[in-house]
């Protein structure tokens, strides 16, 4: 099929990757109001003073949509969601420093 | 078509109560979500685990998939008799969320397919199409020099009627130069399909790095450990040391030991604006004396330089 032929380029979601607000709504699918929930739960943790100066990293696009998906596989609240995502962040890092020994 | 085995997938027994099989249900779908589990399966499994409750939890469908009774054996050649769902009604019943990843067509065959438009209401809603999320897995070299992979993914797709089948979708994708484990890529409009003209999701390809018998890397830093001589770490040498980017010659500094790190600036996973460095870290193989005169060399070493490397410990 020559549609599989296209070679697709995404954009990266690396260190350098900042959002704000609007960008991370529009990312994720998901309302202001559910991101202020989010950030209020500690689950999402945004540089800046205030809702217009907010800055999202990778970090946080990868823990709202994982979160997202928690809520709606799983039926998680927001902080049962916000301890999962702490949890799975400790266990990998256990695994990392498992694999380098 | 392959028979599924609704019970045994959840691990309950026929006669199982709606309680006991919710309980399952849930235990199992924690146990198997794709983003809590790191079994390499585990999407299939979920994907599994979702389709059986469907069934088990609908009363009607229950009802109707027991029809067959125990006789059928997991993944056996299976065709339903004719009519044999004849005294049921599943139209109306609906499909929970569960169902947005499309079922097998085990299910689709007894049950009928899922609509998009869902849930009994036909009102259509423009939405957006889900997102949705794929691992794969390159090797180091292809994020050290950028590469291009082809994938290919279980995708749904919706036919004229609204239907919804499971398809293979191939995508060529660019994987930029100095990407790092854990780092996603998105692909705008890749994901599932939007309805009633809404655009479609996005696709995120999560990147892992297959196991390589000599690299590791943790995050933009590769690490090696390079074999040395006794007398290489002793005397000082230049060696040839493997890198991503192909060998390198690296000075040993004279006095070095075994586990001491050095550095190749810039060797490691390098980005159009981020870069990473390989560390190299020595370990000392010691030659096994063979010979008279090799055993010979080893007690004139001892006796030429006494040293207690356990002084440290007290001992």
């Amino acid at each position: 099929m020559p549609q599989n032929l296209t070679l697709l380029t995404g954009t990266v979601l690396d260190e350098e990757m900042i959002c704000n607000l609007r960008d991370l709504c529009g990312l994720c699918n998901v309302s202001a109001e559910t991101i202020h929930e989010m950030i209020d739960e500690g689950l999402l943790r945004p540089r800046g003073s205030g809702p217009q100066q907010w800055c999202f990293t990778a970090v946080e696009i990868r823990r709202t949509q994982t979160a997202l998906r928690l809520q709606r596989d799983l039926r998680i609240n927001l902080p049962g969601c916000a301890l999962v995502l702490d949890l799975l962040e400790e266990l990998e890092e256990l695994r990392r420093l498992n694999r380098c020994r | 078509m392959e028979y599924k085995d609704y019970y045994h997938i959840l691990g309950v027994s026929r006669d199982a109560t709606q309680d006991k099989i919710k309980r399952a249900y849930r235990r199992l779908a924690r146990k198997y979500h794709p983003d809590i589990s790191k079994e390499t399966d585990a999407e299939t499994k979920f994907k599994d685990v979702g389709e059986a409750y469907e069934v088990l939890s609908d009363p009607e469908k229950r009802a109707a998939y027991d029809k067959f009774g125990a006789n059928w054996q997991a993944g056996q050649d299976f065709k339903p008799p004719p009519n044999w769902d004849a005294g049921f009604e599943f139209s109306g019943a609906g499909y929970t969320e569960a169902a947005g990843g499309g079922f097998s067509d085990f299910f689709e065959e007894l049950f009928g397919r899922s609509h998009y438009t869902g849930g009994g209401t036909r009102r259509t809603f423009r939405t957006q199409g889900e997102n949705q999320h794929a691992k794969i897995v390159i090797r180091l070299q292809d994020a050290y020099l950028g590469s291009k992979q082809t994938i290919t993914l279980t995708r749904p797709v919706v036919d004229e009627n609204g239907h919804v089948t499971t398809k293979p979708h191939t995508l060529h994708v660019t994987i930029p130069k100095g990407i790092i484990e854990g780092q996603r890529i998105r692909l705008e409009g890749q994901g599932m399909p939007g309805t009633g003209g809404g655009k479609s999701g996005d696709l995120y390809l999560e990147i892992a790095f297959a196991e390589d018998p000599l690299f590791h890397a943790e995050k933009r830093d590769i690490y090696l450990t390079l074999p040395v001589t006794p007398w290489e770490v002793a005397l000082g040498a230049t060696v040839t040391v493997p890198t991503l980017g192909g060998n390198v010659e690296l000075k040993i500094p004279a006095g070095s030991q075994g586990g001491s790190k050095l550095r190749l600036k810039g060797r490691g996973l390098c980005s159009a604006t981020q870069t990473g460095d390989q560390y190299v870290t020595l370990r000392i193989v010691v030659p096994k004396p063979r010979t008279k005169e090799q055993k010979k060399l080893y007690q004139e070493m001892a006796r030429l330089m006494p040293i207690n490397p356990r002084e440290n410990m007290g001992v």
